[in-house]
């Protein structure tokens, strides 16, 4: 098997007392898309800036290997491999998307007609041809994005570091990062994504992490992750607390949450067990004021796995109730 | 590409790129030569009579070539708060972090913004020169070689400060503490032999202001131009460049190579 294209063991940062990075294990895939799921304050962006060498990872953590290439030894060569567009725009305000395209390949050492050319065609390829002229101050949360690919490409590295791309862009730049992201990988590129959105990562990632407090809390694909998680549950919610009561009385395996007055019933969402609890609830005569069907997604992994400090990573444990799926 | 090749190659474009900076927005730039062609106007026109009979002259011409080195001094001094503060701000930029992650030269960054700033000192001095001339400031004296030495001084005075003000500029949070911190570089030309000799002052704050980076500075340079007696100072000029480059310099390198916050 060939090296990864990055592989971390044991890596840790902590600022003073704070343990933000305790000593995670990460591994990705040449060509693949490995994403770095968690909520805010998780270490996501920290776990990026060790591994793209803007900052230097604690002396306990353990070999770090970016490119094939060693962090703490060889930082200049892992430099070479990679393109990081981080979380804050990194794009030059004061000058023109054009210039900054062309600052890019004069730092990568183009010739003068080639570098022309790369930035060019990259403003053509990420639409911002019309805009090439004015200073980036000026574009747009989705066009800045954009522009910050687009200069993260100039030097075609093999392996490209995304925190957060979509955070904070609308639907229409959100679809159009994903694309371009497809892109990437469709041309052999390594992916290491951050996001704080599970949609995204099942959309777009071969392997998935699930970060929080610092701490790996669960690895895999997509699916692997669901399997994490029992199956679904379809969710009652009464207005009425004697009907609410009867409810529970007629269905005891349902999860109470005497608060919302919702109940929820394990179930795999089919027909047939729709039917069978719809039965049951005529024959108690009880009639729900809502009543929603909720399939497992990677929400339920995300809130079982990050919602507790310690929450058990086993397969097969009844699900964590919960207040709101979405 | 060798790392000099790669230092020289990486510097020159982080140095187009300040320059593309000081070419659009201008406004700050000038906006820091106001402050000592305006002082160079009041000493002159308003305060410039008496002045000239504090200084032993017969009328305000007299005093004319004599604060004339002091404000060219003195601008370099403004200057370079702009620079503190670009440095400030281009540090919060998340350009400098994605260079950070680039495979190129480490210092060219900061090496950039010092040429840059230099050679805004040089615009800066030619056009406060140039005001002063208008105003009828003439040297007297100096040769081919004293024009020399003197530009030499005064580039070298811009480095020692430039890299003063970059430490500055790094070491602070935002382009206001910047500011703020850079401040003594236009106050401290106050306290110097800029506007009156330094021996005319309280006798307790003479070595202060004799020894600061400065005086020596400004009376090496009106050696050169109008011939008065330098004594020691040009040694000790050139000892406080070398020193504050030094000093700004391994300020600066530590600053920056140090994890960003």
């Amino acid at each position: 098997m060939t090296d990864p294209a990055i592989a971390a063991h044991g890596l840790r940062k902590s600022y003073g007392d704070k343990v933000v990075l305790d000593g995670i294990d990460l591994a990705a895939g040449e060509g693949t898309v490995f994403s770095l799921l968690g909520p805010n304050g998780a270490g996501k962006t920290t776990a990026v800036k060790i591994l793209s060498t803007l900052i230097s990872p604690d002396p306990a953590s353990g070999e770090i290997r970016v490119g094939g290439h060693d962090l703490a030894t060889t930082p200049q060569a892992v430099r070479a491999a990679i393109g990081v567009t981080g979380q804050f725009s990194a794009v030059d305000g004061l000058i023109t998307g054009e210039e900054n395209m062309l600052l890019m390949a004069d730092l990568h050492h183009l010739p003068k007609r080639e570098g022309r050319r790369v930035a060019a065609e990259l403003l053509e390829r990420f639409d911002l041809t019309e805009a090439a002229k004015k200073p980036a101050s000026t574009y747009s949360g989705g066009m800045k994005r954009r522009l910050d690919i687009a200069m993260t490409l100039v030097g075609s590295p093999r392996i490209i570091f995304l925190d957060e791309p979509t955070t904070g862009l609308d639907p229409r730049s959100r679809h159009t990062m994903w694309q371009i992201i497809r892109e990437l990988v469709s041309d052999g590129v390594t992916v290491f994504l951050t996001t704080q959105y599970l949609e995204e990562a099942d959309e777009l990632a071969d392997r998935i992490a699930v970060l929080s407090d610092g701490r790996i809390a669960a690895e895999g694909t997509a699916e692997e992750l669901k399997r994490l998680i029992p199956g679904g549950h379809v969710r009652l919610r009464f207005t009425d607390p004697a009907a609410y009561h009867s409810a529970a009385s007629a269905l005891p395996e349902a999860t109470r949450n005497d608060e919302a007055l919702a109940l929820q019933i394990p179930s795999d969402g089919s027909q047939r067990e729709l039917r069978s609890l719809l039965d049951r609830l005529d024959t108690a005569g009880i009639e729900a004021d809502e009543l929603t069907v909720h399939t497992p997604d990677l929400d339920d992994v995300f809130f079982a796995l990050t919602g507790s400090t310690n929450v058990p990573a086993q397969p097969n444990q009844p699900n964590q109730p919960k207040e709101t799926a979405r | 590409m060798s790392t000099l090749a790669l230092a020289v190659r990486d510097s020159s474009t982080m140095l187009r790129r300040n320059l593309l900076h000081a070419r659009r927005y201008p406004s700050l730039t000038l906006n820091l030569l106001l402050t000592p062609v305006m002082l160079l106007l009041l000493f002159v026109y308003i305060f410039g009579d008496v002045m000239s009979t504090g200084i032993g002259g017969t009328d305000r011409s007299d005093y004319i070539a004599y604060i004339v080195p002091g404000i060219l001094m003195m601008t370099i001094g403004s200057t370079v708060i702009g620079t503190a503060v670009s440095v400030a701000t281009d540090m919060n930029e998340g350009i400098i972090a994605r260079f950070r992650t680039m495979a190129i030269h480490r210092g060219s960054v900061l090496i950039g913004h010092v040429l840059g700033s230099v050679l805004q000192c040089v615009m800066s001095v030619l056009l406060v020169g140039a005001v002063a001339l208008a105003i009828g400031f003439r040297s007297t004296h100096a040769t081919a070689l004293d024009w020399i030495a003197a530009f030499g001084l005064l580039t070298l005075f811009a480095l020692a400060l430039t890299w003063i003000a970059v430490g500055m500029g790094l070491a602070s949070p935002n382009a206001e503490a910047a500011a703020n911190s850079a401040q003594p570089l236009i106050l401290l030309p106050l306290i110097s032999s800029a506007f009156i000799p330094a021996d005319t002052m309280p006798g307790w704050f003479q070595p202060i202001a004799e020894y600061q980076p400065f005086t020596p500075a400004i009376e090496t340079l009106r050696g050169l131009l109008l011939g008065t007696e330098t004594g020691h100072n040009g040694w000790l000029a050139l000892a406080w460049c070398l020193g504050l480059t030094a000093l700004g310099y391994l300020w600066s390198a530590a600053t920056f190579n140090s994890d960003p916050k």
